[in-house]
């Protein structure tokens, strides 16, 4: 199976890449019987923009939702190997489930507005965990806007309601409704899709900045979005990790035949 | 132990919580008492179906083996035909009070046969008519009238349709057809109809929709008519829908109480005439089960007439349900 | 017969069958609705007259001939009170319990389900006896052994006995609207809220059932529409013809519209002189009956315009 390497010029990121922030060993996952993931081995540093590569069913999704276990809601899944956070299995009896989530938050390829004002889908994370109440909560809220690049469209009407929004600012609320919970990582399953090429560009920059303080998770169908936005790309194909590597090299010396089709265009 | 390293800019989040023993898994007490609060009252659920069985059961018991209840009644008397005082013949008479007690089940089980089967007569052509007519042949604005209307009817309470029998069709049936009795099968099964269509309604209209489009639309696209299509097409397809339609309409009919106890005439017979009054299973244990002692063979009988029910009614709906299903599954392609 | 002739005759018949089952299936259509505005007419119209603010609030006299209902309409209420406050959080737990605790092809679920759809189809009357043979004499009779040494308190017919009988009947109209209303919830909503951290139960309590309340209603609104109108389940197990007081405490009995309407019809020793009240009474169920519904159908179509247009 293929291991990932890592060759880094640059000693900053060497510096970096002595915290493993996510790590998969022989990580595999069926839906019943139909294997969906098999024998993944990646590691994934802190404070990286880590993104994910691949054509449908390549299982990146599989993963992505492996990693804070929001798969556990598909009845059928069966899950092998280790995922390991922080050093921890993730899939180990005594996890907590809902503390795990609070530290690895996620956004949804489709934006998920729930019901009810601007201000209340930011509190909710909050509210859950009794994190903040009061004016702390409101500091919160308006920092997890501005992180996300929206406070400026929508500090006149946090209590409207979410659902006069556009589709762009609605998947940036999902990105603040994320970071108001202070999560340590961040996982995005093709945020970007269906979304207009300014809200598109206003995402991406919200990660550029957000890499400094999350490790960042990104899938995306948008090989140009890789590019641009990650430090290290993977490439998954029908279920197997077929390289990985700096997003600079992986683009221009890709080691296997087939990364080097998918991302020339050759299939997709 | 990780350390925060990162440097804090302009857009920071805040400072990131220390991670120790974050991932040991808390115990939610609140979660758990909840969780299982939930759990049981479903169990409830089953426990009622149960619970109902074994309590009627329970009091029917003593017919099969207590000495003193069978000095009035046994399992064989409640069935066979049983001499009269005194003389050669056998006969089926239902009259527990009278100075020698009798306990044939034969003229309720007739009683209950006949209304059920005008009221079926009655009610599947126009329940079925119905549900025909608007899902294959109206325009939808036929529909969103008849289906409230529908809906209206489904929501008279039984003792109401009951009160309208005795009130009003039994003098108007009198007349029109020149009845001995007022309160005879007939009248209560009119009114036993009107309770019965809506669910007849229901469940066959859902058959039909559920024929895919499809279906019609090949049929069509063949030259055939929208009639053709619904004789030849369409109701083959939904007849299972409809035949449990029936099933289920039948299930409601047989435990019906109110309407007949009502408007039936509540005279125990063995006619086979349905402009006579007669007795059903549910108005019998309505009519007396008031003025019996407990303990005394006559409860026990009704509470017989009780079981009886449950397991007619309960095979009756199980086969209807399972029907139910079974053309879903075979409409969705799960099944052949 | 061949040729054209046939093919054109044939045609003719086929039009004339398609005529036929036509007007065959829309008079059934008519006579559904011609059945439904007979009764109800005659209701309405012989009932009416004596219908007035009086004879709602005052009490029966001169042998039901003359007065009002108030008691039955009192005891009706307080019975149906009485069973929402038992049926409305069973029905929801056991829906809950369904859609968002088990999956979906468990064992369990498919037992439960059967158990709901089989005590759906039990007759009322084998409820009533139900509730002589097992509220009455078994919890009742237990009760009043612990409580009370014998004396007998519990083990008669009574509110409280009829009210957990009808809460038994009506389940399953709960927990049919209640599910409808969880399967409304789209699941990705629940994977957002999941993802934030929540527990399985902070999900519903924050998300499901906030969002279901409209059908949780229906549901409760439909029992309670059902509740006021079967007679069966209650004849012996609280309700009563006359009595000279207002239920006050659980193991009372009351009176009741659909009891009432009973008793009158078929043992009132001068129908004649007691059909203006009784018309009027049964025209009072009828209203209470088709307001309920009514409001529970505005509530359907007030969430599906909602959902239509998030």
């Amino acid at each position: 199976m293929p291991n990932e390497e890592c060759r880094t010029s640059n000693p900053q990121s060497r510096a970096r890449r002595m915290k493993t922030k996510i790590e998969a060993r022989n990580f595999g996952v069926k839906y019943g019987d139909k294997p969906a993931l098999r024998g993944v081995n990646l590691s994934i540093f802190a404070n990286e923009i880590y993104g994910i590569i691949g054509p449908a069913a390549s299982g990146k999704t599989t993963f992505l939702r492996s990693l804070n276990r929001i798969n556990d809601l598909v009845g059928t899944v069966v899950a092998s190997g280790q995922l390991l956070y922080d050093g921890i299995d993730v899939f180990a009896k005594d996890v907590d489930v809902s503390l795990l989530r609070r530290r690895i938050g996620m956004v949804f390829a489709v934006p998920v507005p729930l019901p009810g004002t601007i201000f209340d889908n930011l509190a909710l994370g909050p509210r859950l965990h009794h994190t903040a109440r009061g004016s702390d909560l409101e500091d919160r809220v308006e920092r997890s806007l501005k992180a996300a690049y929206l406070w400026d469209e929508v500090k006149d009407r946090l209590r409207a309601s979410v659902m006069a929004l556009s589709g762009g600012q609605q998947q940036r609320l999902c990105l603040a409704r994320t970071l108001a919970l202070e999560p340590d990582v961040l996982l995005l399953d093709e945020p970007c899709s269906g979304l207009d090429p300014l809200s598109t560009g206003k995402i991406e920059e919200a990660l550029v900045r957000l890499k400094k303080n999350y490790t960042i998770v990104l899938v995306t169908n948008n090989v140009m979005q890789a590019s641009r936005v990650s430090d290290r790309t993977a490439f998954f194909l029908q279920g197997e990790l077929v390289e990985v590597g700096v997003t600079s090299e992986l683009f221009t010396k890709p080691r296997d035949k087939r990364t080097n089709e998918y991302i020339s265009g050759r299939f997709g | 132990m990780e350390q925060a390293e990162a440097e804090k800019t302009n857009v920071s989040v805040g400072a990131r919580p220390e991670r120790h023993a974050l991932y040991r898994a808390r115990f939610h007490w609140g979660e758990a008492i909840i969780e299982t609060a939930i759990r049981s009252s479903a169990l409830i659920v089953i426990a009622a179906l149960v619970l109902i069985f074994v309590f009627i059961g329970k009091e029917a018991l003593p017919i099969f083996y207590s000495a003193e209840v069978h000095e009035e009644v046994t399992i064989s008397s409640l069935f066979l035909p049983q001499p009269l005082a005194g003389g050669h013949q056998t006969r089926f008479v239902w009259q527990p009070v009278s100075g020698k007690p009798r306990y044939s089940i034969l003229p309720l089980a007739l009683g209950t046969l006949k209304v059920t089967i005008v009221a079926l007569l009655i009610g599947i052509p126009i329940a079925l008519g119905a549900a025909i007519f608007t899902s294959e042949f109206a325009p939808n604005v036929v529909r969103e009238i008849i289906k409230p209307v529908i809906e209206l009817l489904a929501g008279i309470p039984s003792v109401v349709l009951g009160f309208f029998g005795l009130m009003v069709l039994a003098t108007v049936f009198q007349t029109a057809f020149g009845l001995t009795f007022r309160l005879n099968a007939i009248t209560a099964g009119t009114g036993l109809a009107l309770a019965v269509i809506p669910i007849i309604y229901t469940v066959a209209e859902d058959a039909f929709s559920a024929v895919p489009d499809s279906f019609r639309a090949g049929s069509i696209a063949l030259g055939a008519n929208v009639w053709q299509t619904a004789w030849k097409v369409v109701m083959p397809a939904a007849l299972p829908g409809v035949f449990a339609a029936c099933v289920l309409g039948f299930g409601r009919a047989i435990g019906e109480t109110m309407i007949v106890l009502i408007s039936s005439g509540n005279a125990a017979t063995m006619s086979l005439d349905p402009a006579q009054s007669f007795r059903s299973f549910s108005a019998t244990i309505a009519a007396e089960l008031g003025e019996v002692t407990r303990g005394s063979a006559h409860y026990h009988v009704l509470f017989f007439l009780g079981v009886l029910l449950f397991v007619i009614t309960f095979l009756t709906n199980f086969a209807g349900h399972l029907y139910v299903k079974r053309v879903r599954e075979k409409l969705q392609g799960k099944r052949k | 017969m061949s040729g054209r002739g046939a093919i054109a005759m044939n045609r003719g018949l086929i039009k004339a069958f398609a005529g036929f089952f036509y007007s065959l299936t829309g008079f059934a259509c008519l006579l559904v609705l011609a059945m439904v505005v007979i009764v109800l007419g005659n209701i309405l119209v012989n009932g009416l007259p004596m219908l007035s603010w009086e004879f709602l609030t005052a009490a029966p006299e001169a042998g039901m001939t003359k007065g009002g209902i108030f008691p039955a309409i009192f005891g009706t209420a307080a019975l149906v009170l009485l069973m929402t406050i038992v049926v409305i959080p069973l029905g929801v737990a056991t829906a809950v319990y369904l859609h968002e605790y088990t999956r979906p092809d468990s064992r369990t679920v498919n037992i439960v389900r059967l158990a709901l759809q089989n005590l759906a189809g039990v007759p009322a009357i084998v409820f009533g006896l139900f509730g002589l043979g097992f509220f009455i004499q078994f919890v009742g009779g237990g009760l009043d052994k612990v409580l009370y040494g014998g004396r007998l308190s519990f083990a008669q017919p009574c509110i409280l006995w009829a009210a957990l009988t009808m809460a038994l009947l009506t389940l399953p109209t709960v927990v049919v609207a209640t599910e409808e209303a969880l399967r409304a919830v789209p699941q990705s909503y629940r994977e957002a809220v999941y993802t934030l951290g929540a527990t399985r139960w902070q999900v519903i309590r924050r998300l499901v059932l906030p969002q279901s309340i409209g059908g949780i209603l229906t549901g409760g609104i439909l029992a309670v529409s059902r509740g006021a109108g079967e007679v069966a389940p209650i004849m012996f197990t609280g309700a009563a013809y006359f009595l000279p007081y207002l239920p006050k405490q659980l193991n009372d009995q009351f009176m009741e519209l659909g009891y009432h309407i009973y008793v009158m019809t078929t043992q009132s020793p001068d129908v004649e002189a007691t059909k203006p009240l009784l018309y009027s009474t049964v025209l009072v169920l009828l209203l209470l009956t088709f307001t309920l519904n009514f409001v529970s159908v505005i509530i359907r179509s007030q969430i599906r315009r909602r959902l239509r247009a998030s």
